[in-house]
C-alpha cells in the first residue's frame, strides 16, 4: 500500500488537471449590493504565532493585519504614509520622532499610548523571549545589550518616551528608510493587558490577541480550524466594508480551491500550481494575479575558482531562457526577472542586468569558452519545494547552449542545502529565494550581498558596494537613498554574484460572494477594501 | 481469560516502550535542522536559534544526546506530559483536538465497510458466479486499483464541486453529512478488501460438512447462513477489520488533507514536514496504543466466534 500511495503522488496533478479540465467557466465578479455587515471567509494556513514580534509568516501576519493598525502603510508608488502615526520625522536619519494619532483604543478599551509601542518593541528585541522577528529591532540603539543568554539590559536604550503620544527612536547608525520599516507586523503596539508583569507576556495572550485595529477577536483562536474577527466600531481610522472575517485554516491549498469553486470559501490566497492552468476558466475574472515580493535566483559560490570570473557567470546567465521556463514550467504563475530587486519596492528598474539577461546561446557559448568556464556544472536545490522541474530544464538549456555537462542535485530540505553552502562544500550553483521584510531596495541588497550580510552565502564582497549601502542609509531623503541603492545595484549587475531568474506572483481567486479583493505588499488580502456581495 | 488479558496488557507495555524508542530514534536520526525547517527559507536569527535549541535540547547530539533526550521525553511522558511542539503548542492539546474528529471519521469508514463490504460479500458468496458476484468483483478490483490520492480529489470534485451533493470540505467541526463523503472514500479501500475476504470465506464454508449436515437435518436456510456459516466466516474478516481500524486512524493523512479535516493524519503530516520530532513521536505513541488495543479486542472476539478457542 505504501508503494502505491507514493506512486500516486505523481499521478495526482494529472488526475486533478484532467478532472478540472472538464469544468465549465465560472461566473463574473459579483456586481450585487455590498453588504456592510456580512462576514467574509479567507483561507490561511495554521499561523505559527499570533504575537506581533513573533509572527513572520503570511498566515499569522494576515490575521494580525485585521487586529492591528500599522504606524505606516504604503501608497500606489510603494512609498510609506502615516496611518496610526500622526508623523514620523527625523532631521539626521538617526533620531526619529514618532507622533501617534489621538483617539486610538485597544479592543479592551485601553487608550493607545507611546508606552504600548515601547513595551512591545522591548519585548520583541529581548533575546531570551525568543521572538522570531527580533532582528527587526537590530537597527535601534541598545539592541546588542539585549542579546545573549543573560543580556546586560532589559530595555532598548534607543527608545524614549516624550509624552503620552510621542516617542523617539535612536538608531545605532543613520538609516534613511526607517519609516518604511514601520509598516511591518513586528512594529505593532501591545496593550498593558497583554503583559502579566514588566516584560513578561501573559500566557495565552496569543490565543485571543487584543489589538488596536479595525477588527477585534470573536472568541479565541481555534487551532487548525479558524480565527474569527468582527468589526471594532470604535476604530477611529478607515472602517472596513465588511462586518467580520473568518480566517479559515487549510493545510492543503487544493482543498481551499475546491471550496472557492463551490462558494464555500470566499478568498484563496495561493491557487495551487496544479489548478493554475484551469483557474482562468474555472473562475473567470475572479482569478487575479499581482506582483509579490519574492525573488528566485541561482547563486554562484564566488569563492570557488571556476566561478570567480564575472564573465563565466554572465555567460551562464545568457544561456538560460528565462521566458521559456517561466511560461512552460510555471504556466506564467511567476514572472521572469532581470533585476536584483522586486517590482513591489520603490526604486525598482526593469532589466538592470542588461545583456546578461538576454537569451543569446551563440554569444553565451563563445564568451563561456573564452573565459574558460568549467566543463561540468552542478545545480543544487532542495527537493521538497517543487524545484526539480525548472532545475532540470535549466540544466538542459545549459547542456544544449554551452556544451557542458550539467546535473541537478537535490538536498532533502533547504536547511540541508544551507548547511553545505555555509561549510563551503562544492555544491555548484545553488537556488535561493528571497522574500522582503519591508519594502525597500536596501532589504534586497544589504542582507544578500553586503560583505557581512546575514544571507550572503556566496562569499561576494565588494567594498565599493558596501560603501554605497552605507551612504544610502545616511542619505538625507528617500530619493537620495534610492539613487545610492540603484548605483549599488548597477555594481551587482556588473559582478553578477547571482542570476536573477523569476519574480513571485500572487495567484489568488475569490468566490461570487465577495468583490474588490486586493493583495497588499506583504502578500496579505487588504481587509479594508474587500466587500461582501449579497 | 483474565490471565490472558493481563498477560497481553503487560506485553503491551513493553511493546509501547519499544516502539516509542524506535520512533524516537528514527526521528532523531532523520532530523536535519528542525529550526531552519520551521522557518522555511527565511534566515533564522541567532537569538531564536539559541532559544529553541535550549528549549528542546537540540544541542544534545550523538548517542549520549539521544539517550538524554529520550529519557527526558519518557520522564515527561510518565507524568502525562507529551511535551510541546516546536511552535510552542502543547502536544496533549493538539491530540485532544485531533482525536475526536479522526475517530468519527474512522467509525464512519468502518460502518461503511461493515455495512456494505460484509453484506455484499455474504451475498456474493451465497450467489457465487452470479451476475451480482461478477459485478462486485469488477467494482472491487476497480476500487483497489485506484489509490486514495486519486479517489479522494476525484470524489471531492465530482460530488462536492460539480454536483454539489456533499460539501467539498468538512472542516474542523463537521456534521455527519460533511464527514460522510470522506468516510466513504476512506472506507472504500477496506470495503473492497472486506468484501473479497467475506465472499471467499462464505463460499468456502457453504461447501463444508457441517453445512450439509445442517441442511440434511432440516434447518431453514436463513438459520444455516445467518448463524452457522456467518459465524465461522467472520473470523478472517474480524482479524482484517481489527488491523484496519488502526490503519483507518493513522492512514487518513491523504483523506484528511484533501477534505481539510484537522485530525490525527493531518497533524502527523505537518509534524513530518516540519521535522517536529516531539509531535510525531507523540502521535505515533498514541497510534501504537490504538493498534495494540484493537489487536487485543480482535483476539478476545475470536473466542466469541469460535468456542473451540480457549485462552489460558
Amino acid at each position: 500500500m505504501r508503494v502505491r500511495r507514493l506512486a500516486a503522488w505523481t499521478a495526482l496533478p494529472l488526475a486533478v488537471t484532467l478532472g478540472l479540465a472538464a469544468c465549465g467557466s465560472g461566473g463574473g465578479s459579483g456586481t450585487g449590493q455590498s453588504d456592510p455587515n456580512a462576514a467574509v471567509r479567507i483561507e490561511i494556513a495554521e499561523p505559527q504565532h499570533l504575537v506581533p514580534t513573533n509572527t513572520n509568516e503570511t498566515s499569522g501576519s494576515q490575521v494580525l493585519a485585521a487586529l492591528f493598525s500599522p504606524l505606516v502603510d504604503y501608497d500606489e508608488a510603494n512609498k510609506p504614509y502615516e496611518v496610526a502615526a500622526e508623523s514620523v520625522t527625523s532631521s539626521d536619519n538617526r533620531v526619529w520622532t514618532v507622533k501617534l494619532k489621538d483617539g486610538y483604543t485597544f479592543h479592551n478599551g485601553e487608550k493607545v499610548t507611546a508606552d504600548n509601542y515601547l513595551d512591545a518593541w522591548n519585548y520583541g528585541a529581548y533575546a531570551p523571549n525568543g521572538q522570531n522577528s527580533s532582528y527587526f529591532f537590530e537597527k535601534i540603539a541598545g539592541y546588542a545589550d539585549l542579546q545573549g543568554d543573560k543580556p546586560a539590559a532589559e530595555r532598548l536604550s534607543g527608545l524614549k518616551k516624550v509624552d503620552d503620544l510621542t516617542f523617539t527612536v535612536t538608531l545605532t547608525e543613520p538609516y534613511s528608510e526607517f519609516k518604511t520599516m514601520l509598516g511591518y507586523t513586528a512594529f505593532y503596539p501591545l496593550p498593558k493587558a497583554a503583559f502579566s508583569g514588566p516584560g513578561t507576556l501573559k500566557e495565552g495572550y496569543e490565543q485571543a490577541p487584543i489589538g488596536q485595529g479595525p477588527f477585534r477577536m470573536k472568541g479565541s483562536w481555534q487551532h487548525d480550524a479558524k480565527v474569527e474577527v468582527e468589526r471594532y466600531d470604535a476604530f477611529p481610522g478607515e472602517q472596513p466594508k465588511v462586518g467580520g472575517v473568518e480566517f479559515r485554516i487549510y493545510q492543503q491549498p487544493t482543498a481551499a480551491y475546491a471550496d472557492v469553486l463551490s462558494d464555500n470559501l470566499d478568498v484563496i490566497k495561493t491557487i495551487p500550481t496544479e489548478n493554475l492552468s484551469t483557474a482562468a476558466t474555472d473562475l473567470g475574472d475572479r482569478f487575479q494575479q499581482s506582483p509579490a515580493s519574492s525573488l528566485q535566483v541561482l547563486a554562484f559560490p564566488t569563492f570557488q575558482k571556476e566561478f570567480s570570473k564575472p564573465e563565466v557567470r554572465k555567460a551562464i546567465s545568457m544561456a538560460i531562457d528565462r521566458d521559456e521556463i517561466t511560461k512552460s514550467i510555471f504556466k506564467d504563475s511567476q514572472q521572469p526577472a532581470r533585476s536584483f530587486v522586486s517590482p513591489v519596492v520603490a526604486g525598482y528598474r526593469e532589466n538592470t542586468i542588461g545583456a546578461a539577461g538576454e537569451f543569446d546561446p551563440a554569444k553565451a557559448k563563445s564568451a563561456y569558452e573564452a573565459a574558460g568556464g568549467p566543463k561540468k556544472i552542478e545545480l543544487s536545490y532542495n527537493g521538497d519545494g517543487g524545484h526539480k522541474d525548472w532545475i532540470d530544464a535549466t540544466c538542459n538549456q545549459l547542456k544544449a547552449n554551452l556544451g557542458v555537462e550539467c546535473v541537478g542535485t537535490a538536498e532533502p530540505k533547504f536547511a540541508d542545502l544551507l548547511t553545505k553552502v555555509k561549510a563551503k562544500q562544492p555544491v555548484g550553483l545553488f537556488r535561493m529565494g528571497w522574500v522582503m521584510d519591508y519594502p525597500s531596495m536596501e532589504n534586497y541588497l544589504g542582507p544578500l550581498y553586503s560583505t557581512n550580510g546575514s544571507s550572503n552565502y556566496y562569499g561576494y564582497s565588494n567594498p565599493e558596494f558596501d560603501k554605497l549601502l552605507v551612504e544610502g542609509a545616511k542619505a538625507p531623503n528617500e530619493e537620495a537613498a534610492i539613487a545610492k541603492y540603484q548605483a549599488a545595484e548597477d555594481l551587482l549587475a556588473k559582478d553578477l554574484p547571482v542570476i536573477p531568474l523569476r519574480y513571485g506572483q500572487n495567484n489568488f481567486g475569490h468566490s461570487t460572494k465577495v468583490k474588490n479583493v486586493q493583495m497588499d505588499l506583504f502578500d496579505r488580502i487588504d481587509l479594508l477594501k474587500i466587500e461582501a456581495v449579497s | 481469560m483474565f490471565r490472558f488479558v493481563l498477560r497481553r496488557l503487560l506485553q503491551m507495555v513493553l511493546a509501547f516502550f519499544g516502539t516509542t524508542l524506535i520512533v524516537y530514534a528514527l526521528m532523531f536520526a532523520g532530523q536535519g535542522d528542525p529550526i531552519q525547517a520551521l522557518a522555511g527559507e527565511r534566515p533564522v536569527t541567532p537569538a531564536q536559534r539559541a532559544y529553541l535549541t535550549e528549549k528542546f535540547h537540540l544541542d544534545r547530539t550523538g548517542i549520549g544526546g539521544f539517550f538524554y533526550r529520550y529519557l527526558d521525553y519518557l520522564k515527561n511522558l510518565l507524568q502525562g506530559d507529551l511535551g510541546q511542539s516546536l511552535t510552542g503548542r502543547s502536544i496533549g492539546d493538539i491530540l485532544a483536538a485531533a482525536w475526536p474528529v479522526t475517530v468519527k471519521l474512522a467509525v464512519i469508514a468502518m460502518a461503511v465497510t461493515i455495512l456494505f463490504g460484509v453484506t455484499a460479500g455474504v451475498l456474493a458468496g451465497i450467489r457465487r458466479a452470479s451476475l451480482f458476484d461478477n459485478a462486485t468483483l469488477v467494482l472491487t478490483l476497480l476500487v483497489l486499483g485506484i489509490p486514495t490520492i486519486v479517489l479522494a480529489p476525484l470524489a471531492q470534485y465530482l460530488l462536492g464541486v460539480r454536483w454539489p451533493i456533499f460539501p467539498p470540505t468538512a472542516g474542523a467541526d463537521p456534521d455527519l453529512w460533511a464527514l460522510l463523503l470522506p468516510g466513504i472514500v476512506l472506507g472504500s479501500l477496506s470495503l473492497a478488501t472486506a468484501l473479497r475476504l467475506t465472499r471467499t470465506s462464505v463460499a468456502e464454508n457453504l461447501r463444508a460438512d457441517y453445512v450439509r449436515t445442517a441442511r440434511s437435518k432440516g434447518l431453514v436456510r436463513r438459520r444455516i447462513i445467518g448463524v452457522h456459516v456467518l459465524r465461522n466466516s467472520l473470523i478472517p474478516v474480524i482479524t482484517f477489520l481489527g488491523v484496519e481500524l488502526g490503519n483507518l486512524m493513522s492512514g487518513a493523512i491523504i483523506t484528511e488533507g484533501v477534505f481539510n479535516i484537522p485530525g490525527v493524519g493531518f497533524n502527523l503530516f505537518r509534524g513530518i514536514r516540519t521535522e517536529d520530532g516531539p509531535l510525531v513521536v507523540g502521535i505515533v505513541s498514541v497510534l501504537v496504543v490504538v493498534y495494540l488495543v484493537a489487536n487485543l479486542v480482535v483476539d478476545v472476539l475470536y473466542a466469541v466466534l469460535d468456542p473451540r478457542i480457549r485462552y489460558e
